[in-house]
């Protein structure tokens, strides 16, 4: 398979960078999107070119790493997969393909396709947490009865990987699935209900300061979300929120 | 509380129920209006008690202009916060890929919506203000039938403006109306029932404005 890319180029933050026009051939309908982007790197460094910068790390969907804007949609065509998981086979020869980074002004370019995502770091810190003990007596989480339902809601929630694709999709570039999804996983469990008023309030405080826009409700965050997190956890966090700041 | 109206999720929380309140004078709106189609006496006996009434003109007739002035300044106060959240666009977006027209282009809608009540307000309410309070005339109970009727008569631009205004605010409600229960945090069970309620409204409701600006048209050719 021959591919068309057009691909963004960029020194570093100061930098205005640019898109770069590549040619990469033989590439093989089994190979990852970001194997394919290796074979083109192993091509630029033969030529003497300074690689493609982008994140990767676990190449298997689970650590969030990998991001890419790839034709206008972030993690590409397909659904429920991360970059790292997208196919070649989904492409077809001769296609032209757009690679941008994820765009949005809390996530700066690094260098190239590497965007700094540490504002969702922050936003965690600002309350993502439980507090326990864990001095020799803590509780067998085990033992604490959990309705199945909040339990699942709770587990979902959890298995956002903070890609920062709800972000990229959003056309707002609105950060609220990615903050109500760390705010649910824990209103949902009796260990979260102590700090839940503190949590929503802090962590929707640091997502504002961090410039993100305001959620639109287009959906477009579920729909393009590796994991399918949904909607309903931002409806959630609205509530939590309200409920928090109104009882003071 | 403290700072609350500065949050995203309080502005998000305000807008949708300023747009709920306004949904709600629309439907109040268009039972009247309709009844200019049905009963023209019974369309003067409403209009002419909205138009006299103490607590309709001195006290909801303010909320409302408050609720219409607030919905529109906070749109596009949110509008351009959005638009800083991402300084440099892409150079592909496939927003088709993964949301609805009428979601990400309320803006549009709304800008169309907005022009709309200008003319509305040009049409009817400026006109009523003069006729009450500058030219003082008279009560009158029985004129506003006529006085609805005569806008559209023998104008097929002014009705077909009305008519894509209302195509419009069919779009911004197709997702607003819907929107504004998950900013409240409104979603459980009865949401599914709830989305088929709400686009059921903004279909029928703006098409039945279209339906009564056609009608006075084509009954009075």
């Amino acid at each position: 398979m021959k591919l068309n890319l057009k691909i963004w180029r960029q020194e570093d933050a100061q930098d205005k960078g640019g898109f770069q026009k590549y040619t990469v051939d033989g590439i093989d309908g089994d190979m990852s999107f970001l194997e394919m982007l290796d074979v083109l790197n192993n091509t630029l460094v033969e030529e003497g070119v300074d690689p493609i910068e982008f994140d990767h790390d676990c190449r298997e969907g689970i650590c969030g790493s990998c991001s890419l804007q790839i034709n206008g949609e972030p993690h590409g065509p397909d659904r429920r997969v991360t970059t790292c998981q997208l196919h070649m086979r989904k492409f077809k020869d001769g296609d032209d393909i757009v690679i941008e980074p994820f765009r949005a002004t809390a996530f700066p370019v690094i260098k190239d396709l590497v965007i700094d995502r540490s504002a969702f770091d922050r936003i965690q810190h600002a309350g993502g947490y439980i507090s326990v003990n864990t001095s020799g007596n803590t509780q067998d989480a085990n033992s604490i009865p959990i309705e199945k339902d909040n339990a699942d809601d709770s587990f979902y929630a959890a298995t956002c990987i903070g890609c920062g694709a709800c972000v990229a999709a959003c056309k707002n570039a609105s950060a609220m699935l990615f903050t109500a999804a760390k705010v649910s996983q824990f209103a949902l469990l009796p260990q979260g209900e102590v700090e839940a008023h503190e949590r929503v309030l802090s962590m929707v405080d640091q997502m504002d300061k961090e410039g993100f826009g305001n959620c639109t409700n287009t959906g477009a965050c579920e729909i393009e979300c590796p994991k399918g997190i949904s909607l309903e956890n931002i409806a959630r966090m609205n509530r939590e929120y309200l409920g928090a700041s109104f009882s003071g | 509380m403290a700072g609350i109206s500065k949050t995203s999720i309080a502005r998000k929380f305000a807008m949708a129920l300023s747009g709920l309140f306004l949904v709600l004078f629309l439907a109040q709106h268009f039972t009247i209006n309709f009844t200019s189609v049905v009963s023209p006496s019974t369309f003067n006996e409403i209009s002419h008690f909205m138009g006299t009434n103490f607590v309709v003109q001195a006290i909801l007739q303010p909320i409302l202009i408050f609720g219409v002035v607030f919905h529109f300044i906070m749109g596009f106060v949110l509008d351009i916060r959005n638009r800083k959240a991402r300084s440099v666009s892409y150079a592909k977006f496939n927003g088709a890929s993964n949301s609805s027209w009428m979601s990400r282009n309320m803006i549009i809608s709304g800008s169309v919506v907005l022009l709309f009540l200008g003319l509305h307000f040009y049409d009817f309410w400026i006109p009523e203000l003069v006729h009450k309070y500058v030219e003082s005339h008279p009560d009158d109970p029985t004129r506003y039938y006529e006085e609805t009727v005569a806008k559209f008569t023998g104008d097929p631009i002014r009705t077909g403006l009305y008519a894509l205004s209302f195509v419009f605010l069919m779009l911004h409600l197709l997702h607003g109306f819907a929107s504004s229960f998950q900013s409240i945090g409104f979603n459980n069970m009865y949401s599914k029932a709830l989305k088929v309620f709400t686009k059921a409204f903004a279909i029928v409701i703006p098409m039945g404005f279209v339906f009564i600006a056609i009608f006075h048209y084509f009954n009075n050719l």
